[in-house]
């Protein structure tokens, strides 16, 4: 099913040339994770902290923007990835027809793919690095083990851009990229222990939350940022590598169906 | 000598449909080989097979002496592809197009931009080289493909449908590069539906329809074996026209409201024809490529 001999270092040919166009309005790439913090803090700090006061989490009490920074990391890695992997993707593939090209030259299917996941996942880490920059100027953020954001938000950006790719292989149009959004994007959005502790939950909705990358992503954000955690975080980094690695997988097999013929 | 490429009962089904239906040609070296046949007879899918895109359903694919299933990577390195769709990257600018690609080569990127540069030049596209893909014309985006088609020094280059879509002038601008690449001594695989640019241009070409070859020669012998040296255009012709061709069992298509004669060359027929049967209107001229393939794969429309 899959080729070992079709996957190279090549692939970060592909990878390039997504930075290269990346870097062209850069300014622009760079804005959204400067001012998104800055939005949300001003929205939780000052309107809605007022209301809840203090988090208990991992047996420690926190602010409540103090106690969702860290989520926003992670969810500015998901949906830095998962966009790109989604929309982006599927405008080079089906309206640019650039996988059409590639497949053209010494490039495989297999590169081309590993390429769009590990770009996607270099995308989000990038996010998160801005991010985390403004975080720390609130004091939001733990040294030095805040740094390890950054290599999650790589690990946690490869499994949201595996799957949103996996995604752009079984969708018949653009549009229907609305489905897995409500499915499955908003949904972790709300219920990933981002604006509350998975904990106040009730018993039957746990598990639910469990299944969610998002959740194991926040967990290993908050383990970062703030040094506790509900979870084992190896855990954690343990279900976003199989994650990544299954919808990889899946990924190359419906986007090697779909262009293929 | 051995040739480029080597195909053999070379077979692509889709489901139930059968688009390439077990067909054998070889191209030799420096060889200009023309891929002919009406929309739907299974050209852009043998093309895609050729550089290793869509996998045979069955049959052998050698090129360069080498099997294209076990060995893609090797033959694509070696072949350059234009392929019918405008594959540029809009991200970029013309120039970066060709470097970025050179990439996906392995091209050292000091060794892209003089490549680049030279085949700019050569394209007539040194002008536009900061130009965004977007604001570029359909002339200077099918140069801009084929330019980037030889951005590895193809010793093999694979053309779909280059000019479809182009006006008069930027075709004929894109004929001369193609001449200039052919006398250079660049083997070439050439899909086309226009037939004067067949003629011109391949030294050897197969007409395929519903996925299997009809004839294989070149342009000229084609002509002369399927249309015949001089062709006779008849408007509005008359019953006595018909019973005349009949008798004489001279080879026609009737169109009913046309006739087309095809005789051999120096025929006194031509005079017979002249003399009596050109009430209304006569058309004398030569034999051409068009008219060898409209007998071969009929008048009917496809789509």
């Amino acid at each position: 099913m899959i080729d070992t001999r079709a996957i190279s270092w090549r692939f970060f040919k592909v990878w390039k040339r997504n930075l290269v166009t990346f870097q062209k309005i850069w300014k622009v790439n760079f804005i959204t994770p400067l001012l998104e913090p800055l939005l949300f803090i001003a929205a939780f700090g000052l309107g809605f902290a007022g209301l809840v006061g203090t988090v208990r989490y991992g047996g420690a009490e926190f602010s409540y923007t103090a106690f969702i920074a860290p989520a926003l990391l992670a969810t500015a890695v998901m949906n830095n990835a998962f966009f790109e992997t989604t929309y982006a993707s599927f405008v080079r593939m089906y309206y640019q027809k650039t996988f059409d090209g590639m497949l053209a030259t010494p490039l495989s299917i297999e590169e081309i793919i590993i390429a769009e996941i590990v770009w996607s996942a270099t995308k989000a880490a990038a996010a998160a690095g801005i991010m985390l920059g403004v975080l720390s100027a609130f004091g939001y953020v733990r040294y030095p083990s805040g740094l390890l954001v950054i290599p999650l938000a790589f690990l946690g950006g490869a499994a949201f851009g595996a799957i949103g790719l996996f995604f752009t292989g079984v969708i018949p149009t653009i549009e229907m990229f609305n489905l897995p959004i409500f499915l499955f994007v908003t949904p972790m959005f709300l219920f990933s222990g981002t604006f509350f502790p998975v904990s106040n939950l009730p018993m039957w909705a746990k598990p639910l939350a469990l299944a969610f990358p998002l959740y194991h992503l926040v967990e290993l954000t908050r383990f970062s940022c703030l040094g506790r955690h509900e979870t084992v975080p190896l855990l954690s980094v343990l279900y976003l590598v199989v994650f990544a690695v299954l919808f990889s997988a899946l990924a190359l097999l419906f986007m090697r169906r779909r262009l293929i013929k | 000598m051995q040739p480029i490429i080597e195909v053999q009962h070379l077979f692509k089904k889709y489901h139930d449909v059968t688009a390439v239906d077990g067909i054998s040609f070889t191209v030799g070296s420096g060889e200009f080989f023309g891929l002919l046949g009406p929309n739907g007879a299974g050209k852009t899918t043998t093309i895609r097979m050729l550089y290793a895109f869509s996998p045979p359903t069955r049959g052998i694919i050698r090129i360069f002496g080498m099997d294209i299933a076990r060995e893609w990577r090797k033959i694509k390195a070696r072949i350059g592809v234009c392929q019918q769709d405008n594959t540029l990257d809009p991200d970029l600018t013309v120039e970066q197009n060709l470097i970025v690609f050179a990439g996906y080569f392995s091209i050292p990127s000091k060794e892209a931009k003089a490549r680049a540069r030279e085949l700019l030049e050569f394209f007539a596209l040194s002008g536009r080289r900061g130009a965004k893909v977007m604001d570029l014309s359909g002339g200077m985006i099918r140069r801009l493909i084929l330019a980037r088609s030889l951005i590895n020094r193809p010793e093999l280059l694979i053309l779909d449908e280059p000019t479809t879509g182009l006006d008069p002038q930027s075709r004929h601008q894109v004929w001369d590069r193609l001449e200039k690449l052919k006398a250079s001594g660049l083997s070439v695989v050439l899909t086309t539906h226009y037939m004067e640019e067949a003629s011109q241009l391949c030294d050897r070409l197969v007409i395929v329809d519903h996925g299997k070859i009809l004839v294989e020669g070149s342009p000229a012998d084609l002509i002369l074996k399927h249309a015949g040296r001089s062709v006779i255009e008849i408007g509005g012709p008359d019953q006595a026209l018909r019973d005349y061709l009949k008798a004489h069992e001279v080879p026609h298509d009737d169109l009913g409201r046309r006739i087309i004669l095809y005789t051999p060359d120096g025929n006194e027929l031509s005079n017979a024809v002249r003399d009596n049967f050109c009430h209304q209107q006569c058309t004398f001229r030569t034999g051409t490529l068009e008219d060898v393939f409209l007998r071969l794969t009929g008048r009917e429309l496809r789509e």
